[in-house]
């Protein structure tokens, strides 16, 4: 075989760079195309809403006249249902991952309930409604309240924390539960002292992430029938009589930003397009706080967690 | 002591700190140790050595309970812990009582994401010492005993993974001291480090050995000759030949032994 010569390999070189070339092109303009959309939109959105940001709006319970007309009940409903969600769902999903990666048995139930767990990620949130509606609101009877729409939520994200969960746990690696073992520890404390504290960077973004895809949503909480008009708040968590402390606010009715958002868009005349706007930018605020917190949090903790 | 007489007949170590006795191992379906019987000398190094694969650190992780944490492991046979002579393979006893009183160092060092002082203070901890005067006496001999303390005693707060790699397999050396085992495992504890590391190792080994009964598995028949008294040759999961380190090494009993130790497979 003869070496082929350098001019010989010229034009393939060339060739291969008019490839390069355009894919650049390709992928640059793919890249603009979705940024640009998006960056648009929320612009768009900015510019109708962020003038009606202001303190009267957020303090303002929602009114016939779009000038008046405020946020409050949506956001405090919001901030309460979330409460709820993190409440129920963390916990649970943060044990059940655990039990699932570190105690059960490798056997086909458990294989069976990891596929299933996986699954449940991608099912349609309006179905984690109508399941909500059948057994919370009519079996158990817990009404529309913010109670029934933070459990379904904490349904909702259940699946994502402990898939999200599992891998963080996963990711230690199996030399450092050896060294914990070795030195005579227990299950718990090898998970205690040394797998939940390295992956709790993992863990915390995973939660945070579902966290802010649940302030979103809004199908799941128009099945189980939450208000969209709404002009009182919730009954205070605080009471000046003993024991100080009152649950009440659980069962109130109650209606959350997106569905706010929605009933203003759905008003004829330009007025309340401004509301709906500034809504919209509240939210997507909210979520984009809550995902930097994401960043910051694992960007904090994966400095103090290395091998 | 059958097993001894057909090797080695004069040479049988005394006085024991572990024996085993028939010792299988299996992981599902598949028989990775093949009926060992081998003592272990009371404050002497036993060397573990023979061809990657043939169950060295399989047979090692038995005296610690190691395969315990992972499903479908089998054991048969007996591992006897003197001077009390319990079979540490009971179904009765706890693993956990077991990794109590013997201590393992691992191939890969492997330091805790925390500091040096909390990593060498893991062990008492679990085992329930808050005192903070006794922690701090058992971590600093410890890190003595693992000739570490000067080079890291003015920044036992520092993470113990921004030392070294030798450092850090001193650290785990020391981790594993600081509750006093009686047995101490060491799996390829130098297979990770460069030549001057493991050197420091190998002599820390050997200061070590007065205190603490060692048993090492390592694919370098030079450490072995140069650390051990009594070496193990392992083949295919069997014990093939056991004997004092010098006679092993230089007048092998057996074909495979000696074709191993020169070199000629493995």
């Amino acid at each position: 075989m003869s070496t082929p010569s350098l001019s010989h390999s010229t034009p393939s070189i060339a060739r291969r760079k008019i490839a390069e070339a355009l894919f650049k092109i390709v992928g640059l303009g793919s890249l603009t195309i979705a940024v640009g959309t998006l960056a648009l939109l929320f612009g768009a959105l900015l510019y109708q809403g962020a003038s009606q940001i202001d303190w009267q709006f957020l303090m303002s319970f929602p009114s016939r006249h779009a000038a008046e007309a405020g946020i409050l009940p949506a956001w405090v409903g919001s901030t309460l249902i979330m409460l709820v969600t993190a409440v129920v769902g963390i916990p649970l999903g943060v044990a059940a991952a655990i039990y699932l990666e570190e105690y059960a048995r490798k056997t086909w139930m458990t294989e069976l309930i990891e596929v299933t767990v996986t699954n449940l990620a991608g099912v349609p949130s309006i179905i984690y409604g109508l399941l909500a509606l059948g057994l919370f609101v009519y079996i158990l009877g817990l009404g529309e309240s913010i109670l029934v729409a933070g459990l379904t939520l904490a349904l909702l994200i259940l699946p994502v924390v402990i898939v999200t969960t599992r891998e963080a746990i996963r990711a230690i690696p199996v030399e450092i539960r050896e060294a914990a073992y070795g030195l005579g520890a227990t299950k718990w404390q090898t998970v205690s002292h040394h797998v939940l504290p390295y992956s709790a960077a993992g863990i915390l973004t995973g939660i945070i992430l579902a966290l802010s895809r649940a302030i979103g949503e809004t199908a799941p909480i128009v099945t189980i029938g939450a208000l969209t008009f709404i002009a009182f708040l919730p009954p205070a968590p605080f009471t000046t009589q003993p024991p100080y402390i009152s649950f009440d606010w659980l069962l109130s009715p109650f209606t959350i930003m997106p569905i706010q958002m929605f009933g203003w868009v759905s008003r004829p005349g330009e007025d309340f397009a401004g509301n709906a706007a500034a809504a919209g930018v509240l939210l997507v605020g909210m979520t984009l706080t809550m995902n930097g917190l994401a960043i910051y949090l694992r960007y904090r903790m994966r400095k103090q967690v290395s091998w | 002591m059958d097993a001894a007489d057909s090797t080695h007949p004069q040479e049988w170590p005394k006085p024991l700190k572990a024996e085993t006795r028939a010792l299988s191992f299996s992981y599902g379906n598949r028989l990775a140790l093949k009926n060992l019987s081998l003592p272990i000398a009371e404050y002497q190094i036993t060397a573990l050595i023979g061809p990657s694969g043939c169950g060295k650190s399989t047979f090692l992780r038995c005296f610690n309970r190691m395969h315990d944490l992972y499903a479908g492991n089998r054991y048969e046979g007996e591992i006897l812990l003197y001077p009390d002579q319990r079979n540490i393979l009971a179904r009765e006893v706890d693993p956990i009582e077991v990794r109590m009183r013997i201590a393992m160092v691992f191939q890969k060092p492997n330091p805790f994401p925390k500091s040096i002082y909390d990593n060498v203070a893991y062990g008492l901890r679990v085992r329930g010492t808050s005192e903070r005067q006794l922690l701090d006496e058992k971590v600093e001999q410890a890190l003595r005993s693992a000739a570490l303390w000067e080079e890291v005693k003015d920044r036992l707060t520092a993470r113990a993974t921004s030392l070294s790699g030798g450092q850090q397999q001193r650290l785990c050396i020391a981790r594993a001291l600081a509750t006093d085992p009686e047995l101490l495992l060491l799996d390829e504890p130098t297979s990770a480090l460069d030549p001057i590391a493991t050197a420091s190792i190998e002599e820390l080994l050997l200061d070590l050995k007065s205190r603490v009964t060692i048993l090492i598995v390592t694919h370098n028949m030079q450490q072995a000759a140069r650390v051990s008294d009594w070496t193990a040759f392992m083949y295919l999961g069997e014990l093939v030949e056991f004997g004092l380190t010098k006679q092993l090494f230089t007048t092998p009993s057996k074909k495979q032994t000696e074709d191993y130790i020169t070199g000629r497979f493995g």
